[in-house]
Parts: C-alpha cells; sequence; structure tokens
C-alpha cells in the first residue's frame, strides 16, 4: 500500500473499498470516507498549494471549513471546473481530479516564488501598489503575470452540464451543525412536535463526537450520534441535510442552506434510476426559530514560519487520526496554551508515532489530559513555545523557547528539536459567522479568550458555538437550547434523556496569540496570521503603524479575513496582535464582523433553474404560435415577446428589417395591416364612482363620456408628470374598460388601487385585471372596413352608425367580439377584443380574407413609425417622468375646469412647470431627407460653440418614413413650442453635425380625416 | 349593480379553441406518465373563471342562493360544490374567485347580478386569461417547495386553502381542493413559462403529463 | 428578505409577494388648490428618515392585493407590527414600547385613512 501515512486500523473510512484519484497530473489512491485532504495526508502529499501572495508552499493546515492553504481546482472535465474548493471538505469518490489553485507553472517548482523572494524579506501591505505601479501604463502587463502567478482559481470555459435547483423550505426551528449541541437541540424540539431542520456541513452528522475520546454512556461517542441520527431520521417532522452549509444568516430568520447532493459521488451528477439529479440546492428557510450550533475553531498559535507543509492545528491531527486512519507524519512537536489540544499527543502516540515535546505556554501544566500525557512519558517544556519552525518544504525541526507572556519576549536560549510536524493551539474561537451575518455584533469574553455571539430575536447559540466546550455541558445546551426554540414556536417541551459523559478535569487555558520572538516582529522570520490571504504578523504591525488603527481599517489594508476565508483562523490573533501595538485590549480594538457566504457558493446553486429558457418569464399572446410560423422577429417588451416586424423573403432573399417595416407602414398607409395588441393592459372598472374615479385620475373629462364611446385619457402622478396614457371605453354607465400601455399594466392597475385604497376609500368601484382574457387584434387602413365587412356579423359597420371612438358588440368570425373604433395609425383602424382561446381562430379567419386586400401584419417597429407620423406619444419612450401633458401640447387634454383637483394638476401650476422654456415637444425634420437621427442625440442651437455646448434637448423617438420618403422625429427642446420653423443643430460621436428644422409634431394628415372615414 | 355591460365572450360554435397550453404542448411536448413518474400534471382547460368583488356579507348571500355553497369567509378559504366541479376561493377581503365547468359562467354572472340588485359588487369574466393546471402524484409537494415562496407542508396548507403567492418569476393561485391533488391558477400569458419550468422541476421525479 | 405579517390575509408571508411604497400616513392636502408652493412640494418631495422606528406603506402585491401599514425599525430592521389602512401605530418614535393600550384602541377608531 502506497499510503504511507495510512494507518492499518481505525477510522471511519471503509478500507475495502479504494478509490483512485488525481491530484496536479499524479494518480493517488485512497478510501471511500476520505476527504480530499485526508487521502493526500495518507498519501504523504505535503504541498498542496503556493500562497496567495508570498508563493509560498503550503500543506493542509486544518480538517475543516477553516482550511486556508488546500484550496483546489477541481473537474476531471472542462465543463465541470469548480474553483476554490477546500481539500478538507471535499469527499473522495473515484476518478476525482484536482489541481492546486495557485501555482505556476506548478506547486513544486514556482516561479512566483522568485517574486516573494525578490521583495525581499518583507513584502509590506500595499507592496504591488506601491512596487508594480509605475510605470502607469505597464500595470496591466505586470497584471497579467501576477494574476496567472497568484491564481485565484478559474471558472470552466464551457457551459455546466449540471442541474441546480432551489428549495422553499419553512421550519419551527432550524439547527444549524450537527456536532453533540445540535444533535440534542435538534432532538429535544424534534420531541417537542416542532418541524425540525438540521443542517450540518460535513459528509457525516455528528461533529466532535466523530473523533472525540470521550464515552456517552460508556460507549464510543459515535454510537451516539449513531443513535440519535437514526432517531431523528425515523421522525416525520425532522428534515436531516447531511452535506448542506447555512451560508447566509438573513433579516427575520430567513437562512440560506447550500445542499451538495452529488458533488461526493462524481465530477457530474450522476444518473439516478436513469433520471437525472440536482447536483446541488440552495434550500431558503423561513425558520421560525434557529438554533446555532455551530461548534468552535481551534485558533492557531502565530509563531515564525508558522506556514511551512507540516504546520498544523492540534485538533485536526486528532481528526485525521481517529477519524481517517490517517497520521501526518512521523514525529510530532505540539506547542499549545490550553489542555484539549493535548488529545493530537495522545492520539499520535497511541498510532504508534512519536512525540517529540510539548511546549506548554503555562507555567504548571496539571490537567487531566496533562497527566495522560505525562504517563505516557510525552516529555513536556512548561512555560515554552514553538518559536520558529525549521524547513522549506516540510517542516524539518521546531525552535522552542521559554516565553514570558506578558512582556511578550523570548526568555533564555532555546532548544532546537527535529521533527517533522508541528501541531499548534491558542484556544478555541465560537464560529460566530452566522450570527454576526444578523448585524449583531459579539461580545469579548475574558474568561473564553474568544467571543461569544449576541444574538438577535428568535436566534439562540448552543454548545461550542457560544463557548460551552465541555461535552457533557454542550449536549445540556443544546437540550435547552432545543427545547426553548420549540417553546418559543409554541411546543411544549418534551423530555429528553442525556447520556452520561465522564467530567473532565481541564487546567486553565492562558492568553496566546503571537508567540513572541528573539526579533522584532519586522525582522524575525514571518509569522501569519491569515495563511489564505499571506498576511503576517509584520504586516498588521505596519498596518498599524501607518494609522489604521480600527481593526476594520487593518482589515482593508491587510487584506486580513477576506475572501472566502471570512477571517476563521486568523481574525482573533489579528486583532491580538493590533491590540498589542497599541496597547489596547482586545475588545478596545472592536469586534470583527463576517459576513455572508460562510464558505463559497457555486452560481451554479445561486441561480438555481433560473437560466437559459427559464431566466426570465416570456409571456405570449395567444396569436404567439402563429407569430413564429411566420417567421416574426421578436422585440422584448417587459416580459412580452412581441412580433417586431415580419421579415418577408423577396426573390429569395430575406428582407432587411428596413426593408420589412417600409413594406409594412406602406400596407397600412395603402391598405390594410394588422398588429397582435393583447398585450395593451386591460382593466374592468365597476361601480357608481367609476366616473368619478376616472376624472380624478385622468387629466381630462370623463362626465360626459356616454355608453358605446371611447375616449383618450392621459395619466399624471400628482408632481404634474405624465406616466401613462391609453384610450377607455364606456360599456355602461358604471362601468369602463381602461387600456394601459403594454409596460404599464401592473403599475397602472396598483396607482388605481393605491388612490381608491389610502385616498379615497369612499369612492364605490373595483378594478380588476383583464388583460389576459382579452386577445386584442388591430385591422387598420383604407380597406379595413372592407374586410371587417366580410367576418363581421351582427353590427352595423356603416361609417356613420358606426363612427370613430365608438365601440360596437357583435361577432367576428362567428366569435362573440368588441370592436372598438380607435386608432393609434391615424388610418381608419378597427380594434377587435375576443375571448383569448378563439383568438387564433379569429386572426386566422382575417387571414383567409383579408388577402385580396393585402392584408398585412405588422409588428411593434411599424406601429411606432406610424404613430410617430401622428405624432401620437408612447409614455415612457417620449416621455421620461420630467414631461407635462403641456410640454407634449396636449392642452386639449387637460380639463382644468374640473370640479376635483385631480391627479398633477396642482403641480401643473408649481414655478418650474409653468416656466416657459421647459422641454416641449416637437417634430424635427432632419434637411437631408436620407438622415435617421439618432434617439437620444442631444440638440444644440450653434454647433461651433465652444465645448460644453449648452443642450437645448433631445431627441426621444427618430424613425425613417416610407411614406414621407424622408427620416423624421420627435424631440424635446427647450421652449419648441415657440421655435417652429427654426434650424437646429445635432453633433454626433463621429464628427458629423445633423442639420433639422423644428416643425409640428405631427407629420401626416394634420387635420386626423384619414381615421375618421 | 345596475348600468354594467355584460357580454358572453363564450361560444358553442364548431371553431376550433387553444387554452393557454396548447401553444405550450407543441413547443416543448408533453411527456406521456410513465410507471416511474411520482407527480402528474395535467391541465383542466375552458373553464368559467369570475372574479366577484363586493363585502362578503353582501356577496354570501347570493352566493348561496345561487351556487348552493357558501362563500368563504375566512383568509385563504376555498369551498367546493359536492360534485367538485364549482369553487369559490378567497382572495382579498372583497374579493373572490369563482371558477365553474366552462359555458356556466355566463349565465351564473347575470343569476348573481340579479341577485345583488343594487348593491355594490362587481363581476369580471376571466375565463379566456387564466388556466387550471392539477399536480398530483407523491413529489407534487417537492415541486411545489421548488416552485413556490409558500409553505406547502399539509400542517400548513390543509386540503379547503388557496392562496396567492410567488411561482418562480412569477405568480400563481394555488389551491388543495382534496388529498391528492394541487391545483395552480394561471395567467395565460404565463402559461408556457409555467409549463417549463414544472417540466424542468418535475424532471427528477418523471413528471409525466395528462392529455 | 423580510417576512410579513399581511394584516388582511392574517399571516406572515414571504417580502417577495410585496412592494414598498414609501413612508406611510403622508396624505394629500384635501385642498390643493389652496396650498401654497411649498406646501404642495413638501406633500410632494419631503419624507423623512429616522434612525429607529419608521411608519411605511406596503402592498401586498403577489396577494390580496391590500395597502397596509408596517412600524419598522430601520436598524434592526424588526417589524414592530403590521396595521390596517386607518389604523394608527402602536409602536411610534414617542413610544417605542408601545402605546397604552387603551389609547391605541381610541386611535384607531377616531382617526381616519391616513390621518
Amino acid at each position: 500500500m502506497s499510503q504511507l501515512n495510512r494507518l492499518a486500523q481505525g477510522g471511519r473510512i471503509d478500507r475495502s473499498r479504494q478509490l483512485s484519484f488525481t491530484f496536479n497530473g499524479k494518480t493517488y489512491q485512497g478510501h471511500a470516507g476520505d476527504t480530499l485532504a485526508s487521502a493526500l495526508l495518507a498519501n504523504g502529499v505535503d504541498i498542496v498549494n503556493r500562497s496567495f501572495k508570498y508563493s509560498r508552499p503550503r500543506g493542509i493546515f486544518a480538517a475543516g471549513a477553516e482550511e486556508p492553504n488546500a484550496l483546489v481546482q477541481l473537474g476531471a472535465t472542462e465543463a465541470g471546473q469548480v474553483p476554490n474548493v477546500r481539500a478538507t471538505q471535499q469527499a473522495l469518490y473515484d476518478g476525482l481530479t484536482a489541481r492546486s489553485t495557485n501555482g505556476w507553472p506548478n506547486v513544486q517548482r514556482d516561479l512566483m516564488g522568485l517574486v516573494g523572494k525578490l521583495g525581499g524579506g518583507f513584502m509590506p501591505p500595499g507592496f504591488y501598489y506601491k512596487t508594480f505601479m509605475a510605470p502607469a501604463s505597464m500595470w496591466m502587463t505586470y497584471e497579467k503575470y501576477i494574476r496567472k502567478g497568484a491564481g485565484l482559481g478559474r471558472s470552466p470555459m464551457e457551459s455546466d452540464p449540471d442541474i441546480y435547483d432551489h428549495m422553499h423550505q419553512h421550519c419551527d426551528v432550524l439547527v444549524v451543525g450537527a456536532g453533540p449541541a445540535g444533535l440534542a437541540a435538534a432532538l429535544a424540539a424534534a420531541r417537542s412536535g416542532a418541524r425540525v431542520i438540521v443542517a450540518d456541513e460535513q459528509e457525516e452528522m455528528g461533529g466532535t463526537l466523530l473523533d472525540s475520546r470521550e464515552l456517552l454512556d460508556d460507549k464510543p461517542a459515535d454510537q451516539w450520534v449513531a443513535e440519535t441520527v437514526e432517531a431523528l431520521s425515523g421522525m416525520d417532522n425532522v428534515t436531516l441535510l447531511p452535506r448542506t452549509t447555512a451560508n447566509g444568516y438573513h433579516d427575520h430568520n430567513f437562512v440560506t442552506l447550500h445542499e451538495r447532493r452529488t458533488e461526493h459521488l462524481a465530477d457530474t451528477a450522476p444518473l439516478k434510476d436513469g433520471l437525472r439529479q440536482v447536483r446541488s440546492r440552495l434550500h431558503r428557510v423561513r425558520a421560525g426559530r434557529v438554533v446555532l450550533a455551530t461548534g468552535a475553531h481551534e485558533r492557531p498559535l502565530v509563531y515564525g514560519n508558522n506556514d511551512v507543509p507540516g504546520n498544523m492545528l492540534a485538533g485536526a491531527v486528532s481528526t485525521y487520526v481517529r477519524r481517517y486512519g490517517v497520521v501526518p507524519g512521523n514525529k510530532l512537536v505540539l506547542s499549545v496554551s490550553n489542555d484539549h489540544a493535548y488529545r493530537a499527543a495522545l492520539d499520535w502516540v497511541e498510532a504508534g508515532r512519536e512525540v517529540v515535546a510539548i511546549a506548554d505556554a503555562r507555567a504548571n501544566p496539571d490537567g487531566e489530559l496533562v497527566e495522560q500525557a505525562r504517563a505516557k512519558g510525552i516529555r513536556i517544556i512548561a512555560g515554552s513555545a514553538v518559536v520558529e519552525a525549521k524547513g522549506d518544504s516540510r517542516v524539518s525541526a521546531a525552535r522552542i523557547a521559554k516565553v514570558d507572556l506578558q512582556g511578550f519576549r523570548v526568555v533564555g536560549g532555546s532548544e532546537t528539536l527535529s521533527c517533522d510536524t508541528i501541531a499548534s493551539s491558542g484556544g478555541y474561537s465560537p464560529v460566530i459567522h452566522l450570527a454576526s451575518h444578523t448585524g449583531s455584533r459579539p461580545t469579548w469574553n475574558e474568561e473564553l479568550l474568544g467571543f461569544v455571539p449576541n444574538t438577535v430575536k428568535g436566534v439562540a447559540a448552543a454548545g461550542g458555538a457560544r463557548g460551552v466546550y465541555a461535552t457533557g455541558a454542550v449536549l445540556a445546551d443544546g437540550v435547552e437550547a432545543g427545547l426553548d426554540a420549540a417553546a418559543e414556536a409554541g411546543f411544549s417541551a418534551a423530555s429528553v434523556s442525556l447520556p452520561q459523559v465522564a467530567e473532565r478535569r481541564d487546567g486553565a487555558a492562558v492568553a496566546l496569540y503571537q508567540v513572541p520572538h528573539e526579533k522584532a516582529t519586522l525582522r524575525a522570520p514571518k509569522q501569519f496570521v491569515d495563511l489564505q490571504n499571506d498576511v503576517t504578523a509584520a504586516g498588521i504591525e505596519v498596518a498599524t503603524r501607518e494609522g489604521f488603527e480600527s481593526i476594520e481599517h487593518v482589515k482593508r489594508y491587510t487584506a486580513m479575513g477576506f475572501g472566502t476565508d471570512q477571517g476563521k483562523l486568523g481574525n482573533i490573533n489579528g486583532m491580538a496582535i493590533a491590540a498589542r501595538v497599541l496597547g489596547r485590549s482586545i475588545p478596545e480594538v472592536g469586534t470583527t464582523v463576517f459576513r455572508p457566504n460562510y464558505t463559497p457558493v457555486t452560481f451554479g446553486s445561486i441561480v438555481g433553474r433560473h437560466c437559459g429558457e427559464l431566466f426570465e418569464p416570456e409571456r405570449y399572446t395567444a396569436m404567439h404560435q402563429w407569430h413564429v410560423e411566420q417567421g416574426a422577429a421578436f422585440e422584448d417588451v417587459g416580459q412580452w415577446k412581441r412580433p417586431w416586424y415580419f421579415p418577408r423573403k423577396v426573390n429569395g432573399k430575406v428582407e432587411t428589417m428596413h426593408e420589412a417595416v417600409a413594406r409594412e407602414c406602406l400596407a397600412v398607409r395603402e391598405k390594410v395591416g394588422i398588429l397582435d395588441a393583447s398585450t395593451l393592459g386591460k382593466i374592468d372598472i365597476q361601480g357608481p364612482d367609476a366616473r368619478e374615479f376616472l376624472g380624478r385620475v385622468y387629466t381630462n373629462k370623463w362626465a360626459k363620456l356616454a355608453p358605446g364611446r371611447v375616449r383618450y385619457g392621459l395619466m399624471c402622478k400628482d408632481d404634474g408628470m405624465v406616466f401613462d396614457d391609453g384610450t377607455t371605453s364606456c360599456l355602461g354607465d358604471n362601468h369602463f374598460l381602461m387600456t394601459t400601455s403594454t409596460g404599464g399594466a401592473a403599475t397602472v392597475l396598483e396607482w388605481l388601487e393605491i388612490w381608491h385604497q389610502t385616498e379615497w376609500p369612499e369612492l364605490d368601484v373595483y378594478f380588476n385585471s383583464v388583460t389576459d382574457h382579452w386577445a386584442t387584434m388591430t385591422i387598420t387602413g383604407p380597406e379595413a372596413r372592407k374586410l371587417m365587412e366580410e367576418v363581421t356579423t351582427e353590427v352595423d359597420l356603416d361609417k356613420d352608425s358606426f363612427k370613430f371612438m365608438d365601440w360596437k358588440e357583435g361577432k367576428v368570425a362567428g366569435v362573440p367580439a368588441r370592436i372598438f373604433r380607435i386608432s393609434f395609425t391615424g388610418e381608419l383602424a378597427y380594434e377587435i377584443n375576443v375571448q383569448a382561446n378563439y383568438a387564433l381562430h379569429v386572426w386566422e379567419t382575417l387571414f383567409a380574407h383579408g388577402d385580396k386586400y393585402g392584408l398585412t401584419p405588422y409588428g411593434t417597429e411599424t406601429m411606432h413609425v406610424l404613430r410617430a407620423e401622428k405624432g401620437f406619444i408612447i409614455a415612457g419612450q417620449d416621455t421620461d417622468g420630467s414631461v407635462t401633458p403641456e410640454d407634449l401640447g396636449m392642452h386639449w387634454a387637460i380639463g382644468y375646469d374640473k370640479p376635483f383637483s385631480w391627479i398633477g394638476k396642482r403641480a401643473l401650476t408649481r414655478p418650474d412647470t409653468s416656466r416657459e422654456n421647459r422641454k416641449q415637444m416637437v417634430g424635427l425634420k432632419p434637411k437631408d431627407p436620407k438622415v435617421v437621427l439618432e434617439e437620444g442625440a442631444q440638440i444644440v442651437l450653434d454647433p461651433n460653440h465652444a465645448i460644453p455646448m449648452p443642450m437645448e434637448g433631445h431627441v426621444t423617438s427618430s424613425y425613417y418614413s416610407p411614406t414621407l420618403e424622408s427620416g423624421f422625429a420627435l424631440a424635446v427642446v427647450k421652449g419648441g413650442h415657440k421655435k417652429m420653423g427654426e434650424t437646429v443643430y445635432l453633433p454626433m460621436v463621429d464628427g458629423q453635425v445633423h442639420e433639422a428644422e423644428i416643425v409640428s409634431p405631427i407629420f401626416l394628415d394634420p387635420k386626423g380625416e384619414r381615421q375618421n372615414v | 349593480m345596475s348600468n354594467v355591460a355584460t357580454f358572453d365572450t363564450h361560444t358553442e360554435a364548431k371553431i376550433p379553441v387553444e387554452s393557454p397550453l396548447t401553444y405550450s404542448y407543441r413547443r416543448s411536448g408533453a411527456p406521456a406518465p410513465t410507471a416511474k413518474s411520482r407527480v402528474v400534471m395535467r391541465e383542466k382547460a375552458f373553464l368559467g373563471h369570475l372574479v366577484l368583488r363586493g363585502g362578503a356579507v353582501v356577496l354570501d348571500g347570493a352566493v348561496r342562493a345561487v351556487l348552493g355553497i357558501s362563500l368563504p369567509g375566512e383568509p385563504q378559504g376555498l369551498v367546493l360544490d359536492d360534485e367538485g366541479q364549482r369553487s369559490i376561493q378567497w382572495i382579498s377581503p372583497d374579493e373572490w374567485l369563482v371558477i365553474v365547468p366552462g359555458g356556466e359562467e355566463f349565465e351564473l354572472e347575470n343569476r348573481l347580478r340579479a341577485a345583488l340588485g343594487d348593491a355594490h359588487f362587481a363581476i369580471s369574466n376571466v375565463s379566456g386569461g387564466q388556466t387550471l393546471v392539477e399536480l398530483e402524484g407523491e413529489a407534487a409537494r417537492e415541486v411545489l417547495m421548488k416552485s413556490v415562496v409558500y409553505d406547502v407542508h399539509p400542517s400548513h396548507f390543509p386540503v379547503g386553502k388557496g392562496v396567492t403567492t410567488i411561482f418562480a418569476k412569477t405568480t400563481v393561485v394555488l389551491r388543495r381542493p382534496s388529498e391528492e391533488r394541487w391545483e395552480l391558477v394561471v395567467r395565460r400569458s404565463f402559461a408556457d413559462y409555467t409549463y417549463r419550468w414544472l417540466l424542468d422541476a418535475g424532471e427528477e421525479y418523471a413528471i409525466g403529463v395528462e392529455r | 428578505m423580510f417576512y410579513i405579517h399581511c394584516p388582511y390575509c392574517g399571516e406572515h408571508r414571504e417580502e417577495e409577494e410585496f412592494h414598498p411604497k414609501g413612508e406611510a400616513h403622508i396624505a394629500r392636502p384635501a385642498d390643493p388648490e389652496n396650498c401654497s408652493d411649498d406646501e404642495w412640494g413638501d406633500y410632494l418631495f419631503f419624507r423623512d428618515n429616522p434612525r429607529g422606528i419608521h411608519h411605511e406603506l406596503w402592498v401586498h402585491a403577489v396577494g390580496c392585493r391590500k395597502f397596509f401599514n408596517i412600524t419598522r425599525h430601520t436598524v434592526t430592521y424588526e417589524i414592530l407590527e403590521t396595521y390596517k389602512m386607518g389604523e394608527q401605530p402602536t409602536y411610534t418614535a414617542e413610544h417605542p414600547e408601545g402605546r397604552p393600550s387603551a389609547e391605541a384602541d381610541q386611535a384607531s377608531l377616531r382617526e381616519g385613512v391616513r390621518a
């Protein structure tokens, strides 16, 4: 067996299942139950990465989410690439392929290491900016190589073959973490009857109990875990989510959980029963109560060269030995400030390897575990610490010295002990990241030497997450938190019996963060605080000397705790160093804030199934199929897909948009065209006060509109600015059908409701959306009546009995229809409303009869040209929230003498809305008829004026008119209504200056005769 | 209420009729249910849909007299007649959704109007504007959990409940007429999006479409 | 993502179902024509932005389509209450712990919509 560090027995791996995997191009063997990290350690792989800034070789440092070094690029195929996966969190599977995230050309022989060396012994914070900024023009060149060298992982260049999704979850109690506290809390809450979700980020639930030396009810701790998990999984009210990280905690107990469903099985999700599985899932949980049982992270000590491969966390050593059957070295030196870390030495010795010494910073270590270590003959050097590691690509020795903690100095000489592994422990930091996401600041607890969370309403921390560490106490704390949560959620507490745990006598820990060195920090070998971001103790000293005294500033200057690391190992040590340098206490330096996400979440999970064809809803009309078959080009209008134009094949060539639109325009002006206008918003308004209400929300008068008649209306906000328009038909004295712009449908309905509900509830009126009920088609052009006569029954279409702005009921193609004589083209027009289920039949019948009249389907572009020729506005295109009805020259649509002060009226007499030089709507006729002005182009009066030129207005709509055989535009120009006939200029980016004449915005049929025929 | 124009938009004429999902069947297909299918979808097309507005007290008597079922006065209430063919659902303190077999809606509207007389109320026919999609099967709830933000756990969403809520990036009226079935009232223009979403979300449960 | 109790639906619903509509209790002047430009400008454009208790108008847009008010703490984002149009808040800047209930009840009876 080539797994030289694999123990012959022990651990929770399945030795009967051997798995093959590739790391940096080399193939290794591991076992089912391994993580990538444990398998790499088993195979004696020391260097797994190069560091971010100094490009120093790095090895596996931890065993869980706090791992700062072992970030890998995962994926055997291009499409399956996943960057920044922590090897400690990636389950091993057969065929797993991973590479180091950093290191170019490779981790063993790294060119960037030179940069680190060239920069001298110390690259201060801001090194890259200070060194490579000059000359500025070269930064792009430098950056390319620095980036390549630094490496931040890379995204795949092919699209992801896997599927991802979201799931909305609701529960009474969400328990985050399934260690002793979490399992106890879940059991207590579940037995009380609450709906419980338990999320745990690891491959297996159980947390620290999976590598504990302790006995629960005289049985190995993992047996209690197995029994408890089994009990929970048998309960209907419990959802267990392993491999699921609570990555973000948001307002009102909204927690996002990232569940990795197949990442432990293969590169891409394998089929299950022949069906595709979801690779990972984001649970969006709304929880009544949340129990944070997230445990604690061990703090490493900060000493010289503490980043050389072979330096590890003490607890990680225990985890690898006990959980994975891997001893990550032969000769261990342990440097500690507390009793609990002694487990590493005991586990190491029991695995049959040598513990060279334990450097204990305390003067008289005497706890139970200390005694056990002594009994095993392990040398304990009291009052000392590892001050410096030796070795380049792997630890070769540890230099130990006596330290004066109060004086922060080394006392006396030092001793160098040969070893290949240095494990350290400076105590434990409760994992308060999620509690921090809520915005609550943690409090420093001097006794615990750590920050404990202050939780907001509905959240409680339990166990290690709030500094309760002894197993028996943790279990009890969990039960209490679970019962409290259930009780707060309205359930009566069940009784939960806890296993007996022998109480362990631990000696008191001491506060030790950065270990003193004989040399001053700036000259000592690098002492790393944040291994992922390459932040050193010296860097923090420099930052504080340069005036960055608040820890938030230190963070930003040094990058400590940035990125995917989120300060899991380094933040407290960094704060302690800043505090020491500034001569303050840790809480005086500040509290630390963590942000989502706790660990990275893939884009796939964030996106879920909101991608590709499901990225955004597409709304279709009842005639959509027909448009698709006719080869229509579509335009997005809000979420609607509307035919933009219908290109035809002429002489084997497909028309351009320009050609198609010209043809469609002429068809309407000369024969007859048809538009699918179903997308217009339609609001059914009923009630005795409907008419009064319309008078208040529209600028014009509604008091006398008779049943059977239709009127155009303009809507303003109370600031006097136009925001929508449309026609409203009087169906009955108490009954109106309002139409809105396509994009304005929902907004207008909400607008009517807000006024009704909050200002005028005394008006008896109801509004209902009937947009989707009716399909609407506009038949327009000189031949429209002839076509209508062929397909319409039960209606007299005679021009004198069915006049412009009338509406009538009848049948079109045998289908009950409401027909409205309204026109947005300026031509004779009929707008037909039929129930949408019959619409395609009606549409096709019209075409069956329409050929001889030249019936031509037209799209939104032609509609725009035709309406602009008539000077009809489109709200949102020709208006932008700063245009009044007067600015539009629509004085005729303003009922100043209406009795009620309608919405917008008062504002029209404010000084700003009534001044003379407001931008007013005009037409523009380019002097060169071939020119089509650019929409948005700025208008000036003197093109030779020095820059900046005074801008007099801008183009809002501009097209080529095949009828006028010229370009033409609508525009707003300061004081434009009094500038008719004047010449203006439009300077373009390419240096051209267009010349145009200000004209009336009505370019065609100014008297409106064509629509009345 | 008087002075309102009623209009029967329904016709029995023998002409092609297209439900909101007709286009979707052509475009995306409709996988037939198999033995593996843990969820089945079916459209109940061409039903009569009426929006009923007014005060609960005013409407209740008329609804009982005309439909023979009482108006659900409590929020989220859904009441069905004995055959399960006609239903009325609370939408808002002054709004109910009535769904009846297709073709009944106009007569129902007229009878309700007659019963309500001069009271202040409104009835809007929206039969062409929405359709009803049914989900059935053991995985139906999971498909819904992927789609709607509302809690569909049986303890929170018992039979006889209905809500308007978010469905993916659109909206839906979701209701539970029986233990086995969920109903989604979907707006016509969003029906294709909803259909494609359900096919996609149901893929891992081998969703089938009954037609 | 807020979890908002809709006073009309009688239950908590996800924020996605709602639209915020700005500060609550902004009444349109009863006689706009007799407002000074300053008064009208105040009504149109000026809003409070307090640190602490704030009253906001929301609409249950994907739901019952009813407008209602929320008393929300702008620092903690805690929603202290939601109340129907025409009702008055119990929690105010003057009474952050809630007004005495009798007073609150009377207020909601006494005062009209948007008052």
